[in-house]
């Protein structure tokens, strides 16, 4: 339903915007109809930047997304529109995500107004209490409140049931659980799982792989603005191959475990980034004497369905 | 984060006595320019005191000039010029600072950095010089062309100003879930971003207004002011041209000169308070 | 004994009234102790650190006593906890990471912040170098502005600020919460260092993830709504919690290795009640699944076994029973 195809993002930074920063490179992977795709790597890695290009909020540098076969950003007009319908997105801080000085629920004033200007109050509100139910809330409740007096968990909901008004194809949920509560995170995270059934797609974006393996199918590991693994989440877990894939494992706070007992040893090398393996200088199984440090290794099918690029692993 | 309750801003504002201190001080000239033209029956210009400059009296409150005009009248209606000056330049300085301010902001790139040229070569440009070249042409000068004028080249550091604060709202994922919407822009700019600014223009606003009521008492008084009303500055120009200061004839400078310093002074006292109502870390508890 | 902390009472003035952030509590922490400090956003975890290092308007002191190595803290009087503060117990705040000033170099700002408390800051160059090393960041980040930093360099290099007088107390406040799960371990392991290496006596960790309490505290301290719930080792806690909020804040975290298809976690129902007007008897009563008559009365904050705090009328008993 979605394709990424070789997409690049490279911002201008530095005082004059003369250097060049490559926040995603040559990334490509796509999204099934009513599956669940998470895009896992560590702060800094790209992973808001590709779901912005999605959502169409930033421009893609190089490469190509298309939506149902359309490139999309040839979209204008009612096209657009079409695809503002089709696609939506959740971001990270609730708080952030609400204009401070209205109520809440004026981000559902705004899909009426832009989307739905035929409909009558009544006809309205009784779409609005359906969504809202739809993802465990109690209208009375939480309609007619400033965002302030509403919890983290309850305005994620909120966003989420505002993208279910529209009836949307495919959910970009970027790190949305990451700012919430312990003791809310799971019920957000079951409530994206359950839209599965509506044959809703999910991009879920986070830095956590348990979360990750939770509710989706496939992976997709992203180590700066680069693809070092992906496949289906089972063999992922299972049997991570790219040694930062395996950080990422060990890195995940457990309760059943300390980190001692899940750490492998791992040598943390200072260099720079050469034209190499992106996860050259903290590889620890990197081989000096072969090309890690000069080719960037492609992604090999490792085992049907699970691709990593890691020349010691692939052997290539 | 949380959004302040209007009542709760206002019960802060009145609680605030740089507020209270600043607003008495404004509203009492401003009533006196409504009050004070219906307390005399000359005209500013009239010569109603044979005499020449006498101090203060019963029947000429403030005294009379070299000529024999009442100040007091001249002052009330100076006033009103002055505060004429300070509404319509000020809201025209801060009209252009919200459009360029909010355009550049929320756009960015190349229309930013045309924007930002702009504005940098209107904030270089020699005002004075041009004003001289402006007063060649237009021999009759009224307040609204100087207020117009004032308006014209004041606006570029509100510009800044707004234009910095656009750009930090507009990278809040309320302005993206809005984009996402399909909103157009100008409705994002309007209705979801000036309004948390709110706070801010009028504070922009204030000093404005302050600062073109002073830009026009310092035109005024170097002669480059209005050729055919009165007005606060003009009463000071007059004054030392016709030698006020070596006579001693003091009353005639010092009401206009403590008008000015008094209502700028309040206004920028004004928006410290403020600036203290609207940021709860600077409110005193 | 390093800290004791009794009956400390500290409220919120608002305009509508007292905020009850943190009420009666009574704890205390070892030398060489990490405590961790868990509970749900609101619960008063934020007011009960800052209480101890900068008790300031809105923040009222209403009751209590803070010892420190036996000496006691005059925490009401902001002016004479200045002897104490950053020398004695330092705190690491939420958000500190962001609230860097942005136009200064990190050594000025270390110099900085040295000369304000009348400490040279050449003597102590060295000590800060050998800092950085056990942190794993390079002496260059000294001439660097925060905003070259990621965001677990500017949480370490914070930690690395606020430890550099070898306090007693150190107070870290969610500093792992806005980082990615490496840099969250590399965080929490480096405060385990810091004691091990005695940049400081002891830790309170304060986060709502308890899966990295796990990983280093030695005790964890749970409070619900302002008040203490449970106080035991980390084992304990972790493996047999006796109150009943507790069970469920662990329940409801995100297990490794578990499928939604296959095994569904749940979160606590409802949510924690308001502290402007909290409601009498347990706080935790609406939520409760075993609340019971006896619980319309305030449990106390007792020691059923050693070491071993709850507040609880069920956990009683169940103990009694035992
Ligand atoms: N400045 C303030 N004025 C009034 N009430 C406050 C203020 N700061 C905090 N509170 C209230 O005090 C209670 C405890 O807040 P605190 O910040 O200590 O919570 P916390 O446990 O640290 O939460 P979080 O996990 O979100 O950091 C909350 O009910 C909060 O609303
Ligand atoms: N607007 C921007 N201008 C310049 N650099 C940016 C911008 N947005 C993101 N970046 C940079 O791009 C990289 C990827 O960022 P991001 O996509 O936010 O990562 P993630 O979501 O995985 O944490 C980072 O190095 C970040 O600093
Ligand atoms: S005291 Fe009662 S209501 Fe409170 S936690 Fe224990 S059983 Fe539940
Ligand atoms: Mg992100
Ligand atoms: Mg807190």
């Amino acid at each position: 339903m979605l394709e990424l195809e070789g997409i690049s993002k490279v911002y201008r930074v530095g005082t004059f915007g003369g250097k060049e920063l490559h926040a995603v490179s040559n990334v490509s992977f796509d999204i099934e109809d009513g599956e669940v795709v998470s895009l896992i790597g560590e702060s800094g890695s790209g992973k808001t930047t590709i779901g912005k290009m999605i959502l169409r909020l930033t421009p893609i540098t190089s490469g190509m997304i298309r939506f149902n076969g359309v490139d999309i950003s040839t979209l204008k007009g009612a096209a657009l529109k079409k695809y503002c319908c089709d696609v939506q997105g959740v971001f990270q801080d609730p708080f952030c995500s609400y204009n401070p000085i209205f109520k809440a629920d004026r981000i559902f004033g705004i899909v009426r107004h832009e989307f739905f200007p035929g409909l009558t109050g009544a006809q309205w509100s009784a779409k609005v209490e359906g969504a809202l139910r739809a993802v465990g809330l109690n209208p009375p409740d939480v309609l007619n409140k400033f965002p302030h007096q509403l919890s983290g968990g309850q305005l994620q909901r909120f966003l989420i049931a505002r993208a279910l008004l529209l009836d949307i194809k495919l959910l970009v949920a970027d790190e949305i659980i990451s700012m919430l509560d312990a003791s809310t995170r799971m019920d957000v995270l079951n409530l994206l799982a359950d839209l599965k059934p509506r044959g809703l797609s999910i991009l879920f974006i986070t830095h956590d792989l348990s979360l990750g393996y939770y509710i989706s199918e496939r992976a997709v590991i992203l180590y700066r603005g680069c693809v070092v693994e992906m496949g289906s989440t089972e063999k992922i877990y299972s049997n991570p191959l790219h040694p930062y894939t395996r950080l990422l494992m060990a890195s995940v706070p457990r309760l059943d475990k300390k980190w001692e007992e899940v750490e492998a040893g791992l040598r943390v090398r200072a260099a720079g980034l050469p034209g190499g393996c992106v996860y050259y200088d903290r590889c620890p199984i990197t081989d000096q004497a072969g090309c890690c440090d000069s080719r960037r290794p492609a992604l090999v099918e490792a085992e049907s369905g699970h691709l990593v690029a890691c020349s010691q692993v692939t052997g290539q | 984060m949380k959004k302040q309750k209007k009542h709760e801003i206002l019960y802060f504002a009145l609680r605030n006595n740089k507020v209270r201190f600043g607003f008495t001080i404004i509203l009492f000239f401003l009533l006196l320019t409504f009050v004070g033209p219906l307390l005399t029956h000359y005209a500013p210009y009239d010569y109603v005191n044979p005499k020449g400059a006498q101090p203060p009296s019963a029947k000429h409150w403030f005294g009379t000039t070299m000529f024999g005009q009442d100040v007091f009248t001249q002052f009330v209606h100076g006033l009103r010029a002055t505060f004429l000056v300070g509404a319509i330049g000020g809201a025209l300085g801060t009209f252009i600072g919200i459009v360029i301010g909010f355009t550049a902001g929320y756009r960015g790139g190349i229309i930013d950095e045309i924007l930002n040229m702009i504005t940098n070569i209107v904030l270089v440009i020699p005002t004075l010089a041009i004003l001289l070249i402006i007063a060649a042409y237009l021999t009759v000068r009224g307040i609204l062309v100087e207020s117009l004028f004032i308006g014209c080249t004041a606006w570029p550091w509100a510009a800044r100003a707004i234009r910095a604060q656009t750009f930090s709202l507009r990278a809040r994922d309320f302005v993206d879930l809005a984009r996402l919407s399909g909103m157009k822009d100008w409705r994002i700019i309007f209705s979801e971003i000036a309004p948390n600014m709110m706070s801010y223009l009028l504070l922009v606003f204030i000093l404005q207004f302050g600062g073109a009521i002073l830009i026009a008492a310092t035109l005024d008084f170097i002669g480059l002011g209005p050729t055919n009303a009165v007005s606060l500055g003009l009463m000071m120009n007059n004054a030392v041209l016709w030698g006020a200061l070596l006579l001693g004839v003091w009353w005639w400078f010092i009401p206009p000169g403590l008008a000015i310093t008094a209502i700028v002074g309040a206004l920028y006292v004004t928006n410290v308070g403020l600036d203290e109502v609207f940021n709860p870390k600077l409110r005193e508890m | 004994m390093s800290l004791r902390v009794e009956n400390l009472t500290v409220y919120y003035q608002t305009l509508k009234g007292d905020v009850r952030a943190l009420e009666r509590a009574t704890f205390s922490i070892a030398d060489g102790e990490i405590m961790g400090l868990a509970g749900e956003s609101g619960c008063g975890k934020t007011t009960l650190g800052h209480s101890l290092v900068r008790l300031a308007p809105p923040m009222r002191f209403v009751e209590g006593r803070v010892t420190l190595d036996g000496e006691e803290l005059p925490i009401w009087d902001t002016e004479r906890m200045n002897d104490f503060r950053f020398k004695k117990i330092s705190i690491i705040p939420q958000y500190a990471m962001n609230a860097m000033n942005p136009t200064r170099k990190i050594g000025r700002m270390a110099a900085e912040l040295l000369r304000s408390r009348r400490v040279d800051f050449r003597a102590k160059l060295p000590e800060l170098r050998s800092r950085l090393d056990l942190v794993n960041l390079s002496h260059d980040v000294l001439n660097m502005y925060p905003i070259e930093l990621s965001g677990g360099m500017k949480q370490r290099m914070v930690m690395v600020l606020s430890t550099l007088l070898n306090p007693s107390l150190l107070i870290a406040d969610e500093i792992t919460s806005a980082l990615d799960v490496s840099s969250q371990k590399a965080v929490a392991e480096m405060l385990v260092a810091f004691r091990d290496q005695g940049c400081c006596k002891s830790v309170m960790v304060i986060t709502h993830d308890i899966s990295i309490l796990y990983q280093i505290a030695d005790t964890i301290l749970i409070m619900y709504a302002g008040q203490l719930a449970e106080k035991a080792a980390t084992a304990t806690i972790i493996h047999s919690p006796r109150h009943p909020y507790t069970r469920l804040l662990i329940s409801s975290l995100p297990k490794v290795g578990v499928k939604q298809s296959e095994r569904r976690l749940t979160g606590i129902p409802g949510s924690p009640p308001l502290l402007l007007d909290p409601p009498i008897g347990c706080r935790f009563r609406e939520r409760c699944p075993v609340a019971f008559d006896r619980c319309t009365e305030v449990p106390p904050f007792t020691e059923i076994d050693r070491d071993h705090f709850v507040a609880c009328w069920k956990a009683f008993e169940e103990h009694a029973r035992a």
